[in-house]
């Protein structure tokens, strides 16, 4: 067996209530790994002969959850959730961490693949010697604290009554959704803990689609074994004292960026991307600090960065709200985003969001653009049930939870700002689009482009393969954190990308080897199994279908909004420059072997050995 | 700390971040590879963000010593800790039962019950717990003042009690 694999993966066909053990061949995890990478080839195997047609949201789609081959060495584990996307039509990527994997890891698979529709809804229970579809029913509706607070006894005591006295049983790994998942909507993210969201991609509804509520795991094995584990120990703790070393991202991960990323880089989202500059002080960290955080380090399964915090509201009128950090993300779509820019009312929504199992950044989007709608007067007071105004923390939870449970205005809003806008805007008669802050049909992250102050290149979501990641950014250098080639690398193996972003690359690689034996490198990461990656990605995007598709000539493209001008700030007047834009499509495009529309060519689909993939693209070629 | 004499690892829940690198090095240091269930310590968080760092107190009157019917405990004069002969341990849990803190257990693999061994005066969990700079755990000297079996309670007495302090009046619901 190939090191640091458990060996086989749990096949879980919920229309038929089979499940069974799915082993790949030893060449298919070399070449692609695990997470993102074997998603894309696993779905692409299996659907891409009639992709246009798979309706994301319908039973034919695939869910996928899948950790890589160092997860649970590298500090930092993650597990990545993938089928095909309900935002993009695609293939998406999402990881999300917690205890999940580990667990799913120690218990002999190396992920779970579940097709089919479940008549009632079930959660999905492994062990290392049971796999069991359970009857969720009283599950159903259930936030994420009840949730979990539910499994975790359901499942100690059974554990206790089967395994009498071996050991007091701890609490398992469960991967949730929410309401929002629940009733399949398309800004729902993929739950674990409380607070943490596999989010783009929107999952959350493909789960909810099939009925799936849960899947729970408990390993008592070890984590598989390393091929070189003196070697691989030697890489632990060379990461570790990287991760310890980044003072900044322990004290505050991206925390401290709610202020920042406004006040100094002019690329926050604020009131629906109206603006993206702002000077409130009351949004910097040290008031976060001091006003809500109750826990200054949070983490999950040996990460030695704990960039997380737990923040609560324990009393005043929004009493009872508990999340995490929040982050960057998340203070920018449901703080600035929300006109929002008190630590309390930022919490408040951002506990909303998750405990409703929403993605900070989907949801935060569609929120912020029925926002700008009542300000404009599209959307109207009598539409809504009620006032949305800028910075009213409560209006907007409640518009959070309408949507999640698809109430009144809520079920159109659930479709994500781009459908909605086309369905609102067909209602209305009006074109809603300018409105929308997307690309290929998802929220892109809160990291905007015009200022050219950011991290961000020009391309960064008109080039994602996984349609407007701001982690997997298109027209970045090969090695560049946050690029689509070194994160696509970080959700393949699967690990978290923070503890990759600021650290010395070597150790990363130097495991990839001692763990499983395999003589791969940075090298063929980037000349062979990135770009092969990629390319599969590339084309799902865009075969896409069937409610949307995108078109390369128009559709790899930043939200319109990114085209005006910033309104304020130092620096007010600049934006974004479309031919430079197009220059820089291209030369990214060049870098990876696609043409000037971004069509990998014959010769290179060739080179990274997918010449099926051919019969694909040669239509789209000009 | 370099020490001579009985110690004890000192826990702080409140300040435990749920990282578990102390189940990592544990694992790594008694078993040779990462084993949660495995480790000596093991953290529990039967609530999310009530992150608990279950092991050994080392009782003064060590009940699960006595409870053993083959003599296989024994208390380190070194180092104060609960050693295991695991030849002579028959997996009958009676020590288990007889915690206080249902802290012992049975190895997944080998079925031995395993008790923290305090790594004969270095404890690993502490050491990395310092490093990371969190002080849910550290090793101190052993005083004969303390009621160390104060400490020995279950998961999830501890978790209502932490979360009694941290979320107030909230904490009912939440566990």
């Amino acid at each position: 067996m190939v090191g640091g694999y458990a060996g086989k993966f749990l096949e879980v066909d919920l229309g038929q209530e089979k499940v069974k053990n799915t082993v790949f061949p030893e060449q298919v995890l070399r070449d692609y790994l695990g997470g993102r990478a074997l998603g894309a080839k696993i779905l692409w195997d299996r659907l891409g002969k009639n992709w246009e047609n798979v309706d994301p949201l319908g039973p034919e789609n695939i869910f996928l959850a899948l950790t890589g081959p160092l997860t649970g060495y590298y500090p930092g584990m993650r597990i990545c959730v993938t089928g095909k996307s309900p935002t993009t039509n695609g293939i998406v990527g999402s990881t999300v961490a917690a205890e999940f994997p580990i667990e799913l890891k120690c218990a002999g698979y190396d992920g779970v693949i579940v097709t089919g529709k479940a008549k009632k809804p079930v959660y999905l229970y492994i062990d290392d010697s049971r796999v069991e579809i359970r009857g969720a029913p009283h599950l159903w509706g259930k936030d994420g604290k009840e949730t979990i607070k539910l499994l975790n006894k359901e499942v100690i005591q059974d554990l206790e009554k089967r395994y009498h006295n071996k050991r007091m049983w701890r609490d398992p790994g469960i991967l949730y959704i929410g309401p929002g998942g629940e009733n399949a909507t398309r800004v729902a993210a993929v739950m674990m803990k409380w607070t943490h969201g596999a989010g783009y991609g929107a999952y959350g509804g493909v789960m909810g689609s099939k009925n799936l509520k849960a899947i729970v795991a408990k390993g008592i094995g070890p984590v598989p074994p390393a091929v070189d584990m003196e070697e691989t120990k030697k890489c632990i703790e060379n990461v570790t004292q990287s991760c310890l070393a980044n003072d900044g991202m322990r004290r505050w991960g991206t925390g401290s960026a709610g202020y920042e990323v406004g006040a100094g880089t002019s690329s926050e989202p604020i009131r629906n991307w109206q603006e993206e500059w702002h000077d409130e002080r009351t949004f910097g960290v040290d008031h976060f600090e001091r006003r809500v955080w109750l826990k200054r380090y949070w983490g999950d399964y040996g990460c030695p960065t704990t960039c997380l915090k737990v923040s609560a509201i324990l009393e005043g009128p929004l009493k009872g709200a508990i999340t995490d950090n929040p982050d960057y993300e998340t203070q920018a779509y449901v703080g600035t985003n929300l006109g929002i820019f008190q630590p309390e009312g930022n919490v408040y929504v951002n506990a909303k969001v998750d405990d409703l199992g929403l993605c900070g950044i989907q949801a935060g989007n569609v929120l912020g653009f029925a926002g700008e709608l009542y300000q404009r007067r599209i959307l109207t007071k009598k539409e809504i049930g009620f006032s949305l105004r800028w910075g009213d923390a409560k209006a907007f939870g409640r518009l959070a939870e309408m949507v999640a449970k698809r109430e009144g205005i809520g079920n159109v809003l659930a479709e994500g700002s781009y459908r909605a806008a086309l369905k609102l805007g067909k209602q209305k008669g009006k074109n809603l689009l300018p409105y929308v802050i997307h690309a290929h049909g998802q929220a892109i992250g809160a990291h905007g482009t015009r200022s050219g102050l950011d991290y961000e290149p020009i391309t960064a979501y008109a080039t994602s393969v996984q349609g407007s990641d701001h982690t997997s950014c298109g027209g970045m250098g090969p090695l560049q954190g946050a690029g689509d080639m070194l994160w696509g690398f970080a959700d393949s193996a699967v690990i978290c990308g923070f503890n990759v972003f600021d650290n010395n690359l070597d150790p990363m690689w130097r495991m990839l080897s001692a763990v499983t034996g395999w003589n791969i490198g940075v090298d063929d990461w980037v000349n062979t199994m990135g770009p092969r990656m990629l390319a599969i990605q590339r084309a799902a995007l865009l075969v896409g279908g069937p409610d949307a598709k995108w078109d390369p000539d128009k559709d790899d493209d930043n939200p319109p909004r990114f085209y005006k001008p910033l309104p304020s700030g130092p620096k007010k007047g600049q934006t974004t420059d479309r031919k430079k834009v197009r220059a820089d499509k291209i030369k990214y495009w060049e870098s990876l072997g696609w043409d000037a529309r971004g069509i990998p060519t014959t010769e290179t689909l060739k080179r990274l050995g997918v010449p099926a993939l051919e019969s694909t693209f040669r239509g789209m070629r000009k | 700390m370099s020490t001579t004499g009985p110690i004890w690892v000192a826990r702080d829940y409140l300040n435990c971040s749920g990282c578990r690198r102390c189940e990592v090095v544990c694992a790594i240091k008694h078993e040779g590879r990462i084993w949660p269930e495995a480790s000596r310590v093991r953290v529990f968080m039967l609530t999310p963000t009530l992150e608990i760092p279950h092991l050994c107190t080392q009782c003064d009157d060590a009940p699960c010593i006595p409870s053993c019917p083959t003599n296989a405990l024994s208390r380190s004069e070194k180092t104060g800790a609960i050693l295991v002969d695991a030849e002579k341990c028959i997996s009958c849990s009676k020590c288990i039962a007889a915690c206080p803190g249902r802290v012992p257990f049975l190895h997944p693999a080998t079925n031995k019950v395993i008790i923290c061994d305090l790594c004969d005066g270095a404890p690993e969990c502490a050491r990395v717990c310092q490093e990371g700079r969190y002080n849910a755990l550290w090793t101190v000297r052993r005083t004969p003042s303390v009621s160390y079996k104060l400490y020995a309670k279950t998961p999830e007495k501890i978790t209502e009690e932490l979360a009694a302090r941290m979320y107030r009046d909230l904490a009912k619901e939440l566990i």
